[in-house]
């Protein structure tokens, strides 16, 4: 592969990286049987472990393993002080920015963003103007998605703020280094990630409604057949709250119960994993078996707090997403830290005209578009590719943006013919509540293939463990 | 706890146990039709010790409306491996560990990765495999996976209502099964009152014995020949034997004291009457009565208990 790309282990000159001298040294004095074993050892575990997502579509019912492999993406500390200031300053202005649409809206008055766009928007939640949550906070969670193109260089891709899932990968994958690898640990002064759902809990128990002082927290599951129902039940049961599904709840003069074995029991604080549109069927989509009816009631009321907020999504909509920039500008009155990639709003009819004739150079995505479905990779795509997503973006042109194609960072990663260069991406999950943190790392998700770009678990991509170095 | 997160694990509980007791049924009845009966009495009529596991577990019906013949082939295939008898040890390991997978958060990983590992092993048993490894290798896979289910729960979980539920689905499960067991004697009916004592009742005495791990304990406790009285007086009334009714019903008892509150003094009263009963009951009675009346008596109620188990705590309307 060529040496085009920012490789996180190796320098341009072929030399490693001072971060990555540890492991480097270990994968070279390891005889590549026992690396081998402990492959095979990672899959096995994985397997019984049953850490395994569900399959839409064609095998309807299965489950299967997202591909781990060994080699850790590695953060130094000073790299990782950028990225959490970079990240935390996002989160905040994009709360900020939530607060704002909800309520007076000084950021479309001042004319920084156009009104329609945000207002217009099918993920604004007109139920939500006025409504106070607690502290003002929406996005509890926030998974944001950002690559690196170069030394200290960090795009950020996508605000997930909605469900934001695959911290239990996070959890998972470092549990699966430990055990594989305890020498590595013993060496390295590797910041832990495993209190992450302790500081989740006390996240949400900061945003409970004011006067309880013993808030009761649950998780709120589609169900089993979730395709990140893994995740739910190991979070639930990290943080020692119940799993509840739709039915296990009910709500009675506007306060929410779960059904228990004893009785009725008050609920305060729902971490919910369920889309806005199924929380509450006599709110929002009425053919909802998985919400709770009166939900959104009780939440108007005051009596529990819904993490995240409802409406989030018109935040992290990739139609919002080319103004983030000016949201930390208007709120913090601070320089954004991290970059935000260049975004050709195909609505516009300069752009429009660019991406047309630039169309094997970028990135096409949908504007509500999610899991790598419904883009183009340029530089990826044949020319019949091309020709055929032209003709959907004609038809529809406000339905597309489109960006230049980053080049996004590679790790060594094992393949079929030995440890080669895969690009990679990098997930930190930000909760915000009483403050702003993050645990030290995040899930790095890694294209499998040979030069692809696309990451998505869907897609064919695996995960690697994300080591942030301490110093 | 959640009535659903409760409902999940009793039948988490009651499905691994039940899987173990298909084993043991399937041990007894297999080592019963293994016995050499012509050799040892001539002439000697015996019943088919293969229609045994169906009747006793309730399942003939389901067996001939997908099978013509009976035979060991037939059987085993139905008990262990038929994906539409939702009593097969292959239903057991997989409703065992759906429960598992819908409440992972109230049980340990330890039992959810047990139960897993159980289930990924068993999907790749065929008939074929089972056969050449040994139909009893197979049995006793079963069992351990059991025993160590088992252990694990003793050995990690907390003991909170999800244990208490999981304790309860287990004893209850097990009281059934045992009745089950212990009446295969019954219908392995033998032609005349005068081969009684005789050498096959001798050996299908002791072969019910060993299917629930009674074997040894029989010897060390009367060290003297195997009588019905005595296998009878074991299996139901000693609290000292593990899977014994009264020992069962020793835990369920001790259980729903924990898990019952004012609004289920119900079914503590149920299970307080049908502790009592075996608690004082003589073995005497029990014979007089005749074995397999009490015995049907026995599962009768249990199944009522397990009923009121369900509409209040479980399932509630």
């Amino acid at each position: 592969m060529s040496r085009l790309h920012y490789d996180e282990m190796r320098a341009s000159d072929g030399s490693v990286r001072p971060h990555y001298q540890g492991f480097a040294d270990w994968l070279h004095r390891t005889p590549a049987e026992k690396i081998a074993q402990k492959r095979e050892e990672a899959e096995r575990a994985f397997h019984r472990v049953g850490i395994t997502f569900a399959v839409y579509g064609e095998d309807a019912g299965t489950e299967r393993l997202i591909p781990f492999d060994i080699v850790p993406r590695i953060i130094h500390a000073a790299e990782w002080r950028l990225l959490e200031q970079g990240l935390k300053q996002r989160v905040n202005a994009l709360n900020l920015f939530l607060n704002d649409i909800y309520h007076e809206q000084s950021i479309l008055k001042a004319g920084v963003m156009p009104a329609d766009r945000v207002l217009g928007n099918s993920q604004y939640r007109r139920e939500m103007q006025g409504m106070q949550v607690p502290g003002g906070i929406y996005a509890h969670i926030a998974g944001v998605d950002v690559v690196r193109v170069a030394e200290g260089e960090y795009f950020v891709l996508e605000d997930n703020l909605r469900v934001p899932s695959g911290v239990s990968y996070m959890l998972e994958n470092r549990k699966m280094m430990m055990r594989l690898f305890p020498e590595l640990f013993a060496r390295q002064a590797i910041r832990p990630v495993e209190h992450y759902p302790d500081m989740l809990l006390e996240n949400l128990r900061g945003v409970a409604p004011a006067g309880e002082d013993q808030p009761e927290v649950a998780l709120l599951t589609p169900g089993a057949h979730n395709s990140a129902y893994f995740e739910h039940a190991f979070l639930a049961q990290q943080m020692g709250v119940e799993l509840v599904e739709g039915q296990d709840l009910f709500v009675q003069d506007d306060a929410v119960f779960m059904r228990t074995t004893r009785g009725p029991k008050r609920v305060h604080v729902l971490y919910r994993r369920v889309d806005d549109d199924f929380l509450d069927p006599l709110a929002f989509r009425s053919d909802s078996m998985l919400g709770v009816p009166g939900l959104f009631a009780a939440y108007r009321a005051g009596k529990v707090t819904l993490a995240n907020a409802i409406g989030t999504g018109v935040a992290d909509d990739k139609s919002i997403y080319p103004f983030v920039p000016e949201m930390i500008r208007f709120y913090l009155t601070e320089e954004p830290i991290l970059n935000n990639v260049a975004t050709y709003q195909l609505h516009k009819k300069d752009d429009l005209s660019y991406c047309l004739d630039h169309l094997s150079e970028l990135v096409v995505k949908e504007v509500h578009g999610a899991g790598g479905y419904g883009m183009l990779i340029g530089p990826a795509a044949s020319s019949a590719e091309c020709d055929a997503f032209r003709a959907r973006i004609l038809a529809q042109p406000e339905k597309y943006i489109a960006q230049p194609t980053l080049a996004l960072s590679t790790c060594p990663t094992f393949t079929a013919s030995g440890l080669a260069p895969r690009h990679i991406d990098l997930r930190p999950y930000v909760l915000s509540g009483k403050a702003v943190n993050l645990a030290p790392g995040g899930l790095t998700r890694v294209a499998l293939r040979e030069g692809s770009l696309v990451v998505n678990s869907s897609q064919g991509g695996g995960t690697k463990d994300t080591w942030v170095m301490a110093g | 706890m959640l009535c659903r997160t409760a409902n999940e694990l009793y039948w988490m509980a009651r499905h691994i146990e039940r899987a173990e007791n298909t084993a043991r049924l399937l041990d007894v009845t297999y080592r019963m039709a293994l016995l050499p009966y012509e050799t040892i009495e001539p002439g000697l009529a015996w019943a088919e010790p293969w229609a045994v596991p169906l009747i006793t577990s309730g399942l003939a019906t389901d067996f001939y409306e997908s099978h013509q013949h009976l035979s060991a082939e037939n059987v085993l295939r139905f008990m262990i491996l038929d994906s539409a008898n939702t009593s097969s040890i292959y239903c057991c390991l997989r409703a065992a560990r759906e429960s598992a997978r819908a409440v992972r958060g109230a049980i340990t990983s330890e039992m959810y990765e047990d139960l897993n590992s159980a289930w990924l092993d068993m999907r790749v048993y065929d008939y074929n495999r089972i056969q050449s490894s040994g139909v009893s290798e197979f049995l006793d896979w079963v069992k351990m996976r059991s025993h160590l289910f088992r252990g694990v729960t003793f050995g990690t979980m907390l003991r909170d209502e999800a244990y208490h539920f999981i304790r309860l689905g287990t004893h209850i499960e097990r009281a059934d099964n045992t009745a089950r067991i212990l009446d295969v004697k019954y219908h392995t009916l033998l032609p005349s009152a005068a081969d009684v004592g005789g050498a096959v009742d001798y050996y299908q005495w002791s072969a019910l014995l060993r299917s629930v791990s009674g074997f040894e304990s029989y010897r060390k406790i009367y060290s003297d020949v195997i009588t019905p009285r005595r296998v009878a007086e074991l299996l139901i009334l000693r609290a000292d034997m593990p899977r014994s009714l009264l020992s069962c019903m020793n835990f369920i008892h001790e259980t729903l004291r924990v898990l019952c509150d004012d609004s289920s003094r119900e079914i503590e009263r149920v299970a307080g009457e049908l502790h009592a009963k075996l608690r004082y009951g003589r073995t005497d009675e029990i014979i007089k009565l005749g074995l397999h009346e009490y015995l049907l008596d026995f599962l009768d109620s249990i199944s009522a208990l397990g009923a009121e188990i369900n509409t209040h705590f479980l399932v509630p309307g």
